[in-house]
């Protein structure tokens, strides 16, 4: 029949027009800026820096051990090492990165850094509305810029978070009993010491201590010897 | 011969050519897909020459995968056809994985295949809507091929992070294991699929204008395609059986039954309906792959992604990647990082044969052609 594509044409069209009324799984168009789809949880944008409790100066899990500077492959992570110490997590003294710069305009979001941290240190940032008028110094994330708080790792990537807080927590309780053996043993050392020799030179109590910085675990005693993360 | 000389001859009309016009389409050509430029040679409309430059989106990436790590190669190949980073990783990971002696689990095995397949599907479906596009059906098939790409690329956001740029996959396996949840959900979307293959196909494979377009247009012969080493949709289209699946199984494609589409003809149309055959296929191994799926773990905890060193020696890891076969050849010297890395690219190598298939034709097909070949310059220029 002549004109039978036009009319077919037609009712297509008009199905579809129609149909992106009514059916649910055609009415996609989210408005944007008011209207937000929710990210998935493994959405990863660019990298931030993990600290616990509220000092993002002390809290702060990077140990400086530049694993992430070395594996990064378009080397955009810029670390300098601190002169002194500071404890981490387990109450071991630990170095922490002086300067930790990111170049976002370099970085290409492989994630990389993230699986190689054994600190669970860095991890994967959604938020993507990072444009700024300066494109040298707006885009070199500098270490105040890039810490942020272990609760919003909870909040935008939840079932990661929960395990890495589970896995440090556990950690946390070995380091301390570890400490309290260690503590015990060296208090009845002492003990025994004192027994044998009674005037000795150091007191029971500061040789206890002594041993239980001693005695901490190695998370940290040679980075390069432990294994990836993989997530 | 310079222009001078040619005005002239033309003025004394002794040239012997008639007119011939020098056009350069590109880079920034839309049909081209990519910063391509072609030096086409006109006699009024017909094509007299071709010369394909390219070159213009080389990024050093054989170079820079060889100052880097194993491990910091793996989000550089996801660069290189960009519309299909699974299955460039995968041709990666297979030449590392063959070149150290890695296993691979069960699991991570069928996981590459899944999102292997689904990239296929998306490329291939891409593909015809941008063949169709250049054709001049505008809008419609191009929106319907991304509507289901959208919810493909979705799928591998919630999997491995980003759409395009996955970098998912590690030598030994995957980087993260994929729920329950994320399974059901390519199940729902496989299920989905062969409609929309349906309804996209009969969109416009009966159309006069598109067969009038496309049959006996940049017909490819067997033997030359054969010996310009063209793989993939484009030789299968020129009836050459050969798909690396079949004849040099990975992974575990050994497992699936699936067949391999072949063309008649090796023209435009054959390309077309190859991509069309091949989607279908795709959702075959998608299906039995779903099913088969076993639990257990995705990576072996005794495989060193960081500081990997492997033995002095030799490997070519090749897969049968949506355009064609993707190949890396790794040479190691014992080092933290190889000594030789080269990509065999499908796309580049497709596109060589470009000449022979315009030479004849009019400029409008020349678009149509290079279309049907299936190029990503990301890949073509490396």
């Amino acid at each position: 029949m002549f004109g039978e594509g036009i009319l077919q044409g037609l009712y297509e069209t008009a199905k579809n027009f129609f149909g992106s009324y009514v059916e649910k799984d055609r009415l996609v168009t989210v408005q944007f800026p008011e209207e937000r789809r929710d990210l998935p949880e493994a959405t990863r944008q660019f990298p931030f820096l993990l600290y616990d409790g509220n000092d993002p100066e002390a809290g702060l899990r990077c140990v400086s051990c530049q694993i992430c500077e070395k594996e990064c492959p378009p080397q955009c992570i810029h670390i300098e090492k601190s002169k002194d110490k500071k404890p981490d997590f387990v109450g071991k003294p630990q170095f922490y990165p002086a300067v930790f710069n990111i170049d976002v305009s370099t970085c290409m979001s492989c994630q990389i850094c993230v699986e190689v941290c054994p600190f669970d240190a860095i991890r994967m940032d959604n938020e993507f509305e990072l444009s700024t008028s300066n494109r040298f110094a707006g885009l070199l994330y500098t270490k105040r810029e890039l810490a942020k708080s272990n609760d919003y790792y909870r909040k935008i990537h939840p079932t990661e978070a929960a395990e890495c807080d589970e896995r440090r927590d556990k950690e946390a309780e070995a380091a301390k009993a570890k400490a309290a053996a260690a503590a015990v043993a060296a208090a009845k050392a002492a003990q025994a010491a004192e027994q044998q020799t009674p005037p000795a030179a150091s007191t029971p109590a500061a040789s206890a201590s002594s041993a239980a910085n001693g005695a901490a675990p190695k998370p940290a005693e040679q980075p390069a010897e432990k294994k990836p993360v993989t997530q | 011969m310079s222009v001078a000389e040619l005005e002239r001859l033309v003025a004394a009309g002794e040239d012997g050519l008639g007119d011939i016009l020098e056009v350069s389409m590109g880079p920034h050509h839309p049909s081209t897909h990519g910063v391509f430029r072609m030096d086409v040679r006109l006699e009024g409309e017909k094509v007299v020459r071709l010369k394909p430059v390219f070159g213009y989106l080389h990024r050093n990436h054989e170079k820079i995968a060889e100052h880097g790590a194993y491990l910091a190669a793996i989000p550089y190949t996801d660069r290189l056809d960009y519309l299909n980073s699974m299955t460039n990783n995968w041709g990666y990971v297979l030449a590392v994985e063959k070149l150290a002696g890695i296993p691979v689990p069960e699991r991570a095995e069928y996981i590459r295949v899944i999102v292997a397949e689904l990239t296929r599907f998306q490329n291939h479906a891409g593909l015809v809507g941008f063949l169709l596009q250049d054709m001049g059906a505008s809008g419609t098939p191009l929106m319907y091929a991304f509507r289901e790409r959208e919810k493909i690329l979705d799928l591998f956001e919630s999997l491995s992070g980003a759409r395009m740029m996955c970098n998912y996959l590690r030598f030994g396996g995957l980087r993260v294991d994929c729920t329950a949840a994320w399974l059901d959900e390519v199940r729902q979307l496989v299920a989905g699929l062969p409609r929309f293959v349906d309804e996209f196909e009969a969109l416009l494979r009966e159309n006069e204008i598109l067969m009038a377009r496309t049959q006996g247009v940049g017909v490819l012969s067997r033997e030359l395609a054969i010996n310009a080493g063209v793989t993939g949709p484009m030789l299968r289209a020129s009836s050459v059986n050969y798909d690396i699946r079949k004849v040099d199984p990975y992974g575990v494609y050994g497992r699936f039954d699936f067949r391999v589409p072949l063309g008649d003809h090796g023209d435009v149309y054959d390309r077309y309906m190859m991509r069309i055959l091949e989607m279908r296929e795709s959702l075959k191994i998608l299906e039995q792959a779903l099913r088969g799926i076993p639990e257990g773990p995705i990576m072996d905890p005794k495989t060193r992604l960081r500081g990997l060193r492997p033995k002095a020696g030799e490997a070519y890891g090749r897969i049968e990647a949506p355009k064609g076969e993707l190949g890396f050849y790794l040479i190691s010297d014992g080092s933290g990082n190889p000594y030789r890395y080269r990509v065999r690219p499908p796309s580049m190598i497709n596109l060589t044969i470009l000449e022979d298939m315009c030479l004849g034709r009019n400029v409008a097909d020349v678009v149509v052609i290079l279309g049907s070949v299936d190029i990503v310059l990301g890949e073509v220029d490396r």
